[in-house]
């Protein structure tokens, strides 16, 4: 019997999966960083994240919805790297379990599962925890490359808290840029190597799965802000490149600040939606008592998203351009 | 310099093209053709001929009821047995003429010398008649009668016109094959079809991934005043007509508006091969060229000259062995075709491909949730947001889909194409579109 | 003190400015409401359905307040019924429209059985766009395209597509008659009818137009316009091919005949005796 459909007949190759599976392989080069430079106990958040991210989506889609679980779409998984991506390395497991509780069934699953939620579910997860357990959220081991079994937890502060909470800031205790850069330096287990993330950036980029708007004004924009600050006190602690390299920045702009979710659809309301991150990341920053903002920027301007969706649409074929 | 192409939106169709280096071969004749008395848009034609009636390749067999409707011509000679309510590809019974096939004996006053006729002594008037008498239809697919667009309206200016060598469709190289092997006749075509017209200028908009035909035809222009070829990016829906006038006049074609306010004639190259054989050699419009493709479906691939009213089956026997394991046929390219029901059904004016599918491809994959990832945002060529319509749609929410402009929807199918969660987004627009259509 | 002082006066200041507003923008903008449209729209269902040919049930209420006392100007709410119209009716003072209550009649029989599918679909379920690509799921180009346009259509939940034959079947308790299954059918399969005495009523449950052998070959229970139910009932009339039985044909009378003598069973009878 011949088969019939409407038109078109065919379709691009990439799926909802194989764009999830795209995202893990970018993420992997900070895995791999994060877990040469915090060890064993890195992998275990790790993995205790992703399971319990996929358990949670799974449980829920069996037992509470009572649909097919949506797991196999790998969402998940993303999902829970990135969560764990945000937490230091010696949280304990059964924080990390509630940070996925939070992720999956409050953000995402409550509000229909994925395509529907309003918020990045791994930054809910991490704000919450952020919030609720304060200590061991701000608590990061000192980085110790390639000693995979050190469970000591020596901790100290990152470099963002070093220059929030000291009046005078000592150099001597910033890491150089170059440690920035390739992630050899305290602070959340996904979020230290600079270099690992823009190459996750550029598979990304390449593979057509992100477009370099939101990235590129996100950063381009908070550097901007920062690099005036700096310019006008000339303080240390505003020093664009540490800021640049430092904290969940590359993090947040390349893999928080452009999932599909929770950004709006046209290109320029993704432009502004990454103009505002970086503006709330920089107020946050300079302004605000916490060190760190991208979590809070990203969160604030998702919110918006519904509104920048409504205001900038695209513009009609065949209608004047706006002059 | 950038290649030219339309301002929003668009997708790249890869690996699509198999058969853009097969020449042109003639598909033969078959024993039985069924002429469907509609293949344009308008009204269907008069018969003129009865059952029993001897016809020659050429004979006029059906008279244009109207302005928007065209000739049809026998494609070949024998007799006519029967004129009845056909199913056609789509499974609804047209009225068609069916003529058994006798020897392959011509009208007389058709020229089918090979020579090329340069010169165009006739006037206007003239050319438009030849046209009109010829039958000849835009054979990109609308089926628009051609001398209603070889004529200027009262009160428009044209200024230039496009010969839209741009064959976007996936898997489809019937143009392509047209330009390479009669590139000096397309010219002369748009020559004469200029003439029609009262401009000088023509522009032949071709697309990057066709360089053979591009080096012929630029080749060929430089001895012609007035022609110029245009390079355009290989993208999809280039080919579409407001699409392409923005790509290469820059000028945009609001909606509910034509090509000829904006100052552009726009005719698809098949169409202007048929209109330098109509007026030069007298012959009227009873074959075309069609690709038959497919990835592994079919096993001999090809572009076919094909007389108009031949069965699919005839050419779908030269392609494949194995009928049985064609899941779809699909008549059209991949983006835009019409899935057909009936194998049987005869090739019109319009048929510029057959693509069959195998059992596989001919599935559609089942509808996931939507990701928001903006994909089709980004591919519709009118600036449309086909997530929100297809929400609409399930909302139903009808004010909505004014708002959204449904009605501008050029149904190119970029957005399904694109969707990863395989969203049927096109479907969404076209029922959208009904709503529309009936609340007004 | 004159921090409390300050903050009081500045929040009950702008209390008042913004109540000050406020006044004048219910007066200026106040949306004067007839009271009689307000008391018919209530006692109307309120599922603003369209099936009287208005707007919405609103609408509805504002026409018949301005309606004819004696005719209702043809205004009549079969969601309703003859009863919500007698409370409208005696609210406003006018005449009771009295009309038989009606029911949608799907006038297909083309199930899987009768006329098997002749491809196979793929893609977003909608008979509307089958419609637009083919002419339906079996060989007939007149019959149910069996996708369920209809059943997702009806506001009312009273259709549901029969998992046997694959044909949408009708509620009789449900069906309001409000006509969006009427709307929405791309083959125009739907019709509404007089519910009849006890339920009983007769109609053709086809429509297709081919010639007898053509349709007869296409689907088993085809009308084959072999003129049979005319000379029962000469006001029938056979039309391309296809057999229409008035609404006003008595089904208690003729209907079991016309049924037995149609010879392929396209005529249905509601009131058929149980064999």
């Amino acid at each position: 019997m011949l088969k019939i459909s409407t038109a078109p007949h065919l379709n691009t190759p990439l799926s909802t999966r194989s764009i999830m599976l795209h995202v893990i392989i970018a993420l992997l080069p900070a895995l791999f960083v994060g877990l040469a430079v915090f060890g064993l106990n890195a992998l275990l958040v790790v993995l205790t994240s992703v399971a319990a991210c996929v358990g949670f989506e799974y449980l829920f889609c069996r037992y509470v919805i009572k649909q097919s679980p949506s797991t196999w779409d790998l969402s998940a998984i993303v999902t829970g790297l990135l969560l764990a991506y945000n937490l230091p390395s010696d949280i304990p497991l059964w924080m990390v379990l509630i940070g996925s509780f939070m992720a999956i069934i409050v953000t995402k699953m409550v509000f229909g599962g994925i395509g529907k939620n309003m918020f990045n579910p791994a930054l809910v997860g991490r704000v919450f925890l952020f919030i609720s357990f304060p200590v061991q959220m701000t608590t990061w081991p000192i980085p110790k490359p390639f000693e995979f079994m050190n469970l000591d937890a020596e901790t100290s502060a990152t470099t963002l808290g070093i220059l929030k909470h000291s009046d005078i800031v000592d150099t001597s205790q910033l890491p150089d840029y170059w440690q920035m850069f390739v992630g050899n330096i305290g602070g959340c287990i996904g979020e230290t190597s600079a270099a690992a993330l823009l190459l996750g950036m550029f598979y990304l980029l390449y593979k057509r799965i992100i477009n370099w708007y939101i990235p590129f004004y996100y950063i381009a924009s908070f550097f901007m802000l920062i690099s005036i600050h700096w310019l006008i006190t000339g303080d240390i602690k505003y020093d664009p490149l540490t800021h640049l390299l430092s904290g969940g920045l590359i993090l947040g702009a390349v893999f928080m600040a452009t999932d599909y979710t929770t950004t709006p659809m046209s290109r320029s309301g993704k432009i502004a939606f990454a103009i505002g991150c970086g503006v709330l990341t920089y107020v946050i920053r300079v302004f605000s008592v916490y060190p760190e903002g991208v979590s809070f920027a990203i969160l604030i301007m998702n919110a918006f998203v519904p509104l920048l969706d409504n205001i900038y649409i695209p513009r009609l074929f065949g209608r004047q351009r706006r002059a | 310099m950038r290649k030219k192409t339309f301002p929003l939106g668009g997708i790249h169709l890869d690996k699509h093209k198999l058969t853009s280096s097969y020449p042109i071969v003639d598909a033969g004749l078959p024993d039985m053709v069924y002429i469907p008395i509609k293949q344009h848009i308008g009204a269907p034609s008069k018969i003129l001929v009865q059952k029993g009636d001897k016809v020659k390749v050429g004979t006029l067999l059906a008279d244009a009821d109207g302005v928007v409707s065209a000739d049809i011509h026998s494609s070949v000679s024998g007799e006519v047995v029967k004129i009845d309510d056909i199913i056609d590809a789509d499974a609804y019974p047209e009225t068609m003429i069916v003529i058994k096939v006798e020897g392959d004996e011509f009208e007389p006053d058709i020229d089918l010398s090979p020579d090329i006729i340069r010169d165009i002594p006739y006037s206007p008037a003239e050319i438009v008649d030849k046209i009109r008498r010829a039958g000849i239809v835009g054979m990109g697919g609308a089926g628009y009668p051609t001398p209603i667009k070889t004529t200027i309206p009262e009160g428009k200016k044209v200024d230039t016109l496009i010969v839209n060598g741009i064959e976007c469709e996936a898997y489809l190289t019937a143009d392509d094959r047209l330009m390479v092997e009669k590139a000096e006749e397309i010219i002369i075509g748009a020559k004469i079809i200029n003439k029609a017209l009262g401009i000088q200028n023509a522009i032949i908009a071709i697309d990057e991934n066709k360089p053979e035909a591009i080096r012929i035809l630029s080749d060929l222009s430089k001895k012609y005043v007035g022609v110029n070829v245009e390079v355009c990016q290989s993208k999809y829906p280039q080919g579409a007509e407001k699409q392409l006038i923005a790509a290469i006049t820059g000028r945009e074609v609001s909606p509910a508006k034509l090509p000829v306010d904006v100052g552009c004639i726009v005719q698809n190259v098949g169409t202007v091969f048929a209109v330098y054989e109509a007026v030069q050699k007298n012959k009227p419009l009873y074959e075309r060229i069609v690709t038959i493709s497919g990835d592994d479906a079919a096993e001999n691939l090809g572009n076919y000259r094909v007389r108009i009213g031949t069965p699919a089956s005839f050419i779908i026997a030269k392609s494949t062995s194995h009928p049985k394991h064609i899941g779809k046929i699909i008549f059209g390219g991949g983006m835009m075709g019409v899935s057909a029901v009936n194998m049987d059904a005869p090739l019109t004016k319009l048929t510029s491909g057959i693509l069959l599918l195998n059992d596989k491809d001919a599935v559609k994959p089942p509808e996931t949730a939507c990701i928001r990832c903006a994909q089709c945002v980004d591919a519709c060529p009118m600036g449309l947001r086909p997530f929100a319509i297809a929400s609409a749609i399930k909302n139903n929410d009808f004010a909505e889909l004014k708002r959204l402009h449904t009605l501008t929807c050029i149904e190119c199918g970029s957005c399904a194409f694109v969707c990863p969660a395989r969203i049927p987004l096109l479907d969404y627009c076209k029922l959208g579109k009904l709503e529309v259509k009936k609340q007004s | 003190m004159s921090v409390l002082l300050t903050g009081i006066l500045v929040l009950g200041g702008i209390g008042l400015v913004a109540a000050i507003i406020l006044h004048f923008v219910a007066q200026k903008f106040a949306v004067e409401s007839n009271p009689r449209v307000q008391a018919v729209e209530k006692l109307l269902p309120g599922v603003n359905c369209g099936a009287c040919g208005k707007a919405g049930c609103q609408d509805f209420a504002r026409a018949c307040a301005s309606a004819d006392i004696e005719t209702f100007k043809g205004l009549y709410c079969s969601v309703g019924g003859n009863s919500v119209m007698q409370q409208i009716a005696t609210l406003l003072g006018y005449k009771t429209p009295e009309r038989d209550p009606t029911v949608a009649v799907l006038r297909c029989q083309g199930s899987c059985e009768n006329a098997p599918s002749k491809f196979e679909f793929t893609g977003l379920k909608s008979c509307r766009l089958v419609a637009r690509i083919s002419t339906s799921q079996s060989e007939c180009p007149y019959g149910c395209i069996r996708m369920g346009d209809c059943v997702r259509a009806c506001k009312f939940g009273a259709l549901h597509i029969s998992p046997d034959t694959g044909l949408p079947v009708v509620d009789e308790n449900k069906c309001v008659s409000c006509g969006a299954c009427v709307a929405i059918c791309p083959k125009k399969l739907f019709e509404i009818r007089p519910k009849g005495k006890d339920g009983k009523r007769v109609y053709v449950a086809c429509r297709n137009q081919q010639k007898g052998a053509v349709a007869r070959q296409n689907c088993k229970v085809a009308c084959i316009g072999c003129m049979k139910c005319t000379k029962i009932v000469p006001s029938i009339k056979v039309q391309n091919n296809l057999s229409y039985i008035p609404t006003d044909v008595d089904a208690e009378k003729f209907g079991q005949e016309l049924a037995d003598t149609c010879p392929t069973s396209a005529i249905v009878y509601t009131g058929k005796k149980e064999q």
